[in-house]
């Protein structure tokens, strides 16, 4: 039997974030390893296991995986997440390039100055109602189907409810001109892997605290 | 048959450029329609064309694409350099992602203010030398083949043929210590698509001055 992913990263959404909601809506139980010194870091690089030096990491299927993207990618792919074909899967990629800038710039906020943290997260919120959402919207108004491509749940979907509960988490009226994401957000949280993973105590983290951001700091040396 | 892809982005490198690259690589012709006012752009935000509201856009087998990673994904899966398998892909992903990091911090250099662009020179070299080029030198010295992924020309070659080169503008001397990778450029640009795409004339675009990005900053006013 395969053994389980393990992730390797810090105790904190980031960059890993939306590795672990696609491990869970695939319904993959997955090990986590949490960076929290410098010298864990460090021996991590001596080890050689991170091409570039940085996290996230996933080892899976016998590969030694870093670079968001390549990972996210690596697992619709395989759990069969990414459209039917390549014009599905060109939408897929869109929609969720899209959404993981939104989410991008949500994280790096934590790591400013006060000011600038409240300037750059009320931007997030202003983009994702006149940008990112409406543009949602439409997609699922135009074809009127549950999902976003192909009639059938895929990564886009996942991204996009993690998105969306990101941007709650700084406004909770941020749906209120988008029915059809309320009906969709709905719709997702109620699909039993993501259930599952909405849940207290699974492996989803918590938003970004000053804790977060010194442990960061402070293993980065930033 | 089916028309020339379109290019939609302005007159420079920016997020358009390894598009480019690809394509030419692949012997696709293209075409491209240049954003050159603020008007242009406008035009194309109101006629719906922009998903995100956001350039690069690239019209192509009947699809208006957004996302350059997106973009890149498909073109590379149409002309079959995307490896053999989800695990070939997975590791070129890794590669490119690497390499799209390095040129982005390149891409944007000019943008930076005056009074951080020694430092941030400083950065990038450090990278280039510490980070990026000794994993790719490390890649090809291991498997001791002439391509970086499978023993086949992928778009990873391309993408980090390209990154050689902007790198070499930086400063020529940061190649010096890494002689499979200089192999590995002359190899790439000695194909006859590449050879091609690197001669004057080409749809290739010029590393901008400071006196190209001032002028833009006063027509696009950011």
């Amino acid at each position: 039997m395969a053994a389980k992913p393990k992730l390797c990263y810090f105790r904190g959404r980031g960059r890993m974030e939306s590795i672990r909601w696609l491990l869970a809506a695939a319904g993959v139980e997955f090990e986590e390893e949490f960076i929290e010194t410098r010298e864990q870091y460090e021996k991590l690089q001596k080890d050689g296991r991170l091409l570039f030096g940085q996290v996230p990491l996933v080892e899976m299927d016998g590969m030694v995986l870093t670079q968001t993207k390549a990972i996210l990618s690596y697992l619709a792919a395989k759990y069969d997440l990414y459209g039917k074909d390549l014009k599905e899967r060109v939408r897929v990629d869109m929609y969720a390039d899209g959404t993981l800038d939104l989410m991008m710039m949500i994280a790096l906020a934590a790591f400013k100055t006060p000011g600038e943290k409240e300037e750059n997260l009320a931007l997030v919120v202003k983009k994702a109602k006149t940008c990112y959402f409406p543009a949602f919207e439409k997609i699922l108004k135009d074809h009127g189907e549950d999902f976003l491509v192909g009639n059938k749940f895929s990564w886009a979907d996942v991204q996009l409810l993690e998105a969306i509960l990101m941007v709650e988490e700084l406004d909770a009226s941020v749906l209120s001109d988008f029915p059809l994401l309320k009906a969709f957000k709905t719709r997702i949280s109620s699909i039993p892997t993501i259930k599952k993973f909405l849940q207290p105590g699974s492996q989803r983290k918590l938003p970004p605290d000053s804790h977060y951001v010194k442990t960061v700091r402070k293993v980065l040396q930033l | 048959m089916a028309g020339k892809p379109r290019l939609h982005y302005f007159n420079t490198r920016g997020r358009m450029e390894s598009i480019r690259w690809l394509l030419a690589a692949a012997g696709v012709e293209f075409e491209e329609k240049l954003i050159q006012t603020p008007e242009d752009l406008e035009k194309l935000k109101n006629d719906g064309s922009l998903m995100f509201q956001q350039v690069p856009m690239v019209e192509i087998d009947g699809m208006k694409l957004v996302q350059s990673r997106a973009i890149l994904n498909y073109i590379a899966t149409k002309h079959n350099l995307y490896g053999k398998d989800i695990k070939e892909r997975a590791l070129i992903d890794m590669y490119i992602e690497g390499v799209a990091d390095l040129i982005e911090m390149i891409m944007y250099l000019p943008m930076t203010p005056r009074d951080e662009k020694d430092a941030k020179i400083t950065q990038i070299k450090d990278r280039t030398i510490n980070r990026y080029l000794p994993a790719f030198e490390k890649v090809l010295k291991s498997h001791g083949q002439d391509y970086l992924v499978g023993n086949k020309l992928s778009r990873a070659d391309i993408h980090l043929v390209e990154l050689l080169y902007y790198v070499e503008e930086v400063d020529p001397s940061l190649l010096a210590n890494f002689p499979l990778l200089k192999a590995l450029k002359t190899r790439i640009s000695n194909l006859p698509t590449v050879k091609k795409f690197l001669q004057p004339g080409s749809a290739r675009k010029p590393l901008l001055d400071e006196k190209a990005i001032e002028e833009a900053r006063k027509v696009f006013k950011f």
